[in-house]
Order: structure tokens, then sequence, then C-alpha cells
């Protein structure tokens, strides 16, 4: 059966793009500031958002302009949804913060984000993904492990759809692109899950013909 | 006390990332974990560290924490009672 | 996928002793590694116990000849993996050969002295000292001492890092992808850790009482474990002589918050239930748990709950070996995979010392001694992260 990628979101210079389409964009303010309205700009109310770190809300934010308010995950069995996602600083940003509060204060708060892999966790705890799952961390952004990795997790007969992608962050510099890939075949205007294809979507702010 | 409970309604949702309250949005006896505004075992801890950084009150139990920060008004009580002089 | 993974050779070091055999003497005398920091400064020196391996840096460099550079997460971690090389007997060049260590806390032990110096003054500090800090670093170091140069890969998923590291190995041999893979974790003290589990309160001020109705923390350790898998064709090629294998594992997700366990356990019931039926056992198959068991209120209960449901009242013989070790974080699956083979050659299992009075919630009695001349075929293994990441492995002998 083929793979076909039936949603996308990509956040990258203060903006959140959905399918190709600018959804909200902020460039005043802190950095900070910017990821919180992006939560009111998508008409979220989830309180715990305020509480995670920085690349947990971009995850978040990214997933959430996939799912946009449907229940394209909701739909499947917890079990068979699977999250691959990638990044180049692990979780830096949050131990470079989390190391200034030992000045005075550890924080319990931000201690629990200094593992790459929480905004994972975050995502499932949102979405009820409880699929195979895999963070990694990688030089750069690799459309094709992302497409090979990707592909072998969807071979296996429970895995139905896998959110995927890069999920990058240290201090203001970001960068989100997000897809949704699922087996089933009604979806008309679904692209091609191939290496060439992310690549394009990555490159392109997430619009198939390169307009940003 | 009155006071006190409004400096601490600030410095909770300043400590906790309640972004989404104001402080007149939390009752002097509202209920602070589960049921009431939501807060989980990390946001204790955070807690802890408040009461520490802002009052000088070192808890040296977590297990405490649960009869301590029922409500607002509790944390203060505490603080009246537990203050360094 | 086709065929057996077996376990070839076992490698560990930590607070009992840098060796399989030294280890199986602490379990037997009952000795726990818990005690004082002794290796570097903290303001919670004489305040909170931890396990730490007794060798110092210097001397670990001189056994092992290696650079001072070096950072002790890669040290222990050759330490463990030589000695689980040696114990194979496995040209492990001869064939297409992996590994993969599991780690959180990378080089952080040299990044924290060099830190020091650094931020008073940006041209101070010797950039030899950071190179290593990145997690994967420690896995190059270990990889090239062993001469492996095929696959190598590192996995941090917290307290579960090493057993999906002997599980991604085991994975790899079943579809022969590659012929044998080193596996397992390495994890040093740092003050990193220290500090943050202290923040979360989860850090008892006395020897920890893993399953004790007293409980009330865990103690950090620090170590390395690890086992060499090979394929069918290799253990009969090298003349293996290990009757153990690797019968079935685990990973699921809890998605139920960033760093307690849901109450009921769901993830690590899952984890288990999930390692029995790959392994085609039924739990009272299994004559052995190597507990994850920290010591912290919410793990114990939470474990003990899912124990409790999976067994009801008839539980195997099982122990958590954090008492002895403390928590040894990333490397503690890799460590207790290494447990749980001695458990299987030698016949035997390990005590859960401090224990008293049993979780009231569950009222499990783990195992109290050490005791040999038990039958022991199959061994379960729980590892359970932050994250919500639980894993479960089952070692057989056949």
């Amino acid at each position: 059966m083929a793979l076909g990628i039936t949603r996308y979101s990509r956040i990258k210079d203060r903006t959140l793009v959905r399918q190709g389409e600018v959804v909200h964009t902020g460039a005043d303010g802190s950095f900070d500031d910017f990821l919180d309205n992006a939560l009111k700009a998508l008409n979220i109310a989830y309180p715990k958002f305020y509480k995670m770190d920085r690349a947990a809300k971009l995850g978040f934010l990214g997933t959430e302009m996939l799912v946009n308010n449907t229940a394209v995950l909701s739909g499947y069995e917890p079990a068979r949804v699977a999250l691959v996602v990638a990044n180049a600083h692990a979780s830096l940003d949050t131990d470079i913060r989390y190391f200034e509060t030992t000045k005075t204060m550890a924080s319990p708060a931000l201690f629990v984000y200094t593992l790459p892999n929480i905004v994972i966790g975050e995502i499932c705890i949102r979405h009820g993904i409880k699929g195979e799952n895999a963070c990694f961390v990688l030089p750069a952004f690799d459309a094709q492990q992302l497409h090979d990795y990707v592909t072998m997790v969807m071979a296996t007969e429970k895995t139905q759809a896998c959110v995927a992608g890069w999920v990058d962050v240290l201090g203001d510099q970001h960068d989100v692109f997000l897809y949704l890939v699922e087996k089933k075949q009604q979806h008309i205007n679904a692209l091609e899950h191939t290496a060439e294809q992310l690549q394009k979507l990555y490159e392109h702010y997430g619009t198939v013909d390169g307009r940003s | 006390m009155e006071q006190l409970m409004a400096d601490l309604k600030k410095q909770i949702i300043e400590a906790l990332n309640l972004k989404h309250l104001k402080p007149e949005d939390i009752g002097d006896d509202q209920a602070l974990f589960v049921e009431g505004l939501g807060l989980d075992s990390i946001d204790a801890l955070e807690l802890i560290v408040l009461l520490q950084q802002h009052y000088n009150i070192k808890l040296a139990n977590p297990q405490d924490g649960p009869q301590i920060f029922k409500s607002v008004r509790t944390i203060a009580e505490y603080i009246q009672a537990n203050k360094p002089s | 996928m086709k065929g057996s993974v077996h376990v070839a050779g076992i490698g560990v070091i930590s607070a009992i002793g840098s060796s399989a055999s030294a280890t199986l003497a602490a379990f037997r005398e009952q000795e726990s590694g818990i005690g004082h920091i002794t290796h570097f400064d903290s303001v919670h020196k004489n305040v909170l116990p931890v396990g730490e391996v007794k060798l110092p840096n210097e001397a670990l460099c001189d056994i092992l000849w290696q650079g001072a550079h070096v950072t002790r997460t890669a040290l222990l971690g050759i330490h463990a993996a030589r000695e689980a090389v040696k114990s194979s007997g496995v040209d492990v060049k001869r064939w297409r050969t992996g590994l993969i260590s599991a780690t959180t806390v990378g080089g952080m032990d040299k990044t924290e002295h060099f830190f020091i110096d650094y931020l008073n003054n940006p041209n101070a500090g010797k950039l030899r000292n950071v190179v290593n800090h990145e997690c994967g670093k420690s896995t190059e170091i270990i990889a090239d001492d062993l001469g492996v140069k095929g696959f190598i890969s590192t996995i941090n998923t917290a307290c579960s890092s090493s057993v999906n590291a002997i599980a991604l190995g085991s994975r790899l041999i079943k579809h022969g992808l590659l012929d044998v893979v080193i596996a397992g974790g390495s994890d040093a003290l740092s003050k990193f850790t220290l500090n943050g589990f202290n923040s979360l309160m989860i850090l008892d001020q006395q020897p920890c009482r893993p399953f004790d109705a007293s409980r009330s923390g865990l103690n950090l350790g620090e170590g390395a474990g690890f086992v060499v898998l090979v394929s069918d064709e290799v253990r009969q090629a090298e003349g293996v002589a290990s009757r153990v294998l690797v019968n079935g594992y685990a990973n699921t997700n809890d998605a139920y918050h960033q760093t307690a366990s849901s109450p009921e356990g769901r993830g690590s019931f899952g984890a288990m239930q999930k390692a029995l039926a790959m392994s085609g056992l039924l739990p009272q198959d299994i004559d052995y748990i190597n507990l994850h068991g920290t010591g912290t209120l919410n793990n114990d209960l939470s474990e003990g709950t899912a124990v409790a449901r999976l067994y009801g009242e008839k539980y195997p013989r099982m122990s958590s070996t954090k008492a002895f070790t403390g928590h040894t974080l990333g490397a503690s699956g890799g460590i207790e995979a290494v447990f749980s083979v001695l458990a299987l050659q030698h016949q035997c299992v390990f005590p859960n010392l401090r224990f008293e009075t049993p979780i009231p919630e569950v009222g499990l009695v783990p195992q109290r001694t050490f005791e040999e001349n038990v039958s022991v075929k199959h061994v379960m293994s729980n590892s359970f992260g932050f994250g919500g990441n639980c894993s479960s492995i089952i070692f057989s002998r056949n």
C-alpha cells in the first residue's frame, strides 16, 4: 500500500505555515511571546502548554496545525499512530536555562525538560498516541533518513499513521517541519512519501510549488 | 493575611507559568491540585522552591506538600506560622 | 525474521564491583555499594548517598590506557564493553559488528569541570574537556577502542535507554543486518543529575529501600553494562558456549506525564505483557523479575500495581538490585541485563536489600536473600524512564 503525506506544517522565522498557508506570524515581542501568542492564534485552550520548554511548544504547535481540530489522529487506535522526530540541538536550549537556575535554586520544572525526547512525550499526552516513537539527534535535517525510518515504521502492520519531522530550537533560532503520513489511499490530495518530496516541503516552507 | 494571599497569587502565576490566569481568577480557598487548578507533582516542587526563594522557608519533606498546598489560604497560613523571625 | 539472538558475553562495572565475577561475589555477601560521594565536589557531599564506582578516573585511565581527557562515561563503558567482548570469545572484527550504547549524561563530568573556569574567563579552560560532551561521542570512543566500525548508535530514552539498546541490537540481528551487536549502556555520576534529581526531591538521604513501605526516594549510581549479542551462525562458527538468549522485549509509551508514571502502571503493564507475548511465555513461566524498583514513592507503587495486576496473588521471585548499585540511569538496563544473565548462568536470584514492610497498596514481598540452586529458566528485567518510556526484556536459558 502506498504511503501518502496527507498533512504538513512548518514553523520558521516566527511564522506558522499549514499546508503552505500562513496561519500566524508574530514579529513583535520576545520569541517566548511569539510561541504563547501562536497558541492563542490557533484558538487552543491547553494551560499545560505554558509550562513546556521551547522544543515541546514548537512540536505541540506543529502537531496542532496537522490535526487542525479534526479527528485525524483520534480516529486511529492509540497504538496505531507512530511519532518520529529529529533535531540538531537535543535539549541544549533547556539545558542552558536549567544551568542558569542552578546558580540559585535548580528548577524542577526545567530539569524535567532536559531530555531531547520530552517533546515526543508532550505530543503523545496531548493526542493519546501510544504507537512506535523515536527521537533522533542529527547534524542537520536529513530527508533521506527521515523517509527511510518512517517507511520502516509504516511497514509494520500495526502502524496506520505517523507524525514525523524536524523540531529544532536553540535560543531564538527555530526550525520546525512536521508531516502526517497515512496508509489510507482515499486522500486525493496526498503527496507521495519520498525523500525528494520531504526535502521540497522542508525547503519551501511547506508549499508544494515553492511559493512561500 | 489578605496582602500575603494577593502576593502569593501573583507569585504562583509567575512561578508556575499559569499564563491563562490572572490573580483574581484564583479563589482564596480554591483547590490548587487535581480538581481545582489542575496542578501536578512538578508544580508542587516549584511551590517548594517559591517558599524558599520568596519567604526563606525550607520544606524538607515533599510529602508535607499536599497538606500545605491545598489552597492559597493554607499556604499563607503556613508561611505565617513558619516565617523565620 | 529468523533465528535466535544469543548472549555470548557480558561485562559490567558498578558500585558493587568492576567485573561480572566481583558483582556476583558482592551479591553473595549482600554487600551494598551505596556510600558517600568521593570523586567530585558537591554541596550534597555528605548528605546524599550514591553508588559510586570505586575506581577514580586516574585509575580507570591507567588500567585502560586512555588519556586524561576521556570522559568517565566513556571510561566506564570501555571497561564493561571490553569485558563483555573478552568473555564472549567472539572475534568481533571478523563479523558485521555493531555497537549500540545508551547514556543520558554523556561527557557531562568533564563539561562541569570546564565550565567553572570558562565562565570566569572565556579564554580559560581546555577545549579538549568539552569535545567529548555529546552523548554520541562516548559511543564513538567505545567503538574505537573495540575496533567496531560498522553500525554505531546511541540511545537516550532516560532510564529505559539500555534495554532499548539491547532490543534494537536484537532486531538488527534478527533481520540479518548485523551478525554481532555489543549493546548496553554507560552513565557516570555528575553534578547535573545529582542536582537535577535533588530538585525533584526524589533522592533519599538514607540508603534507598526499594519496594518497602518506608521508601522515600532513590540513590543515584553510576556504571556500565554490556552484552554481546550474536546470531545462530556466529554462535556456531565461534563455538560460543553460552546458552542464554534474548527471548522477548517490548517498549511502550505511558503517555501520562513528563516524569511520573501513571498510578495504575499502564505503561509498565503493557511492556511486561508485550515482552511475554513476543517470547511466547506465560507470566507464570518467569522465574525471576529484576524490577526497575528505584525506591521512589511513584515508581514502586506504579510498577508494583502493574506486577500485581499481571500476577495476582502468585508471583515469581523478584527484587530490585538498585539497593546495591544505586540507580545508574541510562546504564541501569544494561547493568541489570548482565545481572539477569548471571541469574540464568549461575541459577541464582539476588536479594532486595533493606526490605522490611510491603507497600500496603500492593502487598508484594520481594526476594530477601541471595539464593542459589534455584531453577531459573526465564528472567524478566524492567526499565522505565521519564517521558513514560517503559521497557521490559526477557532472557531465557535453552
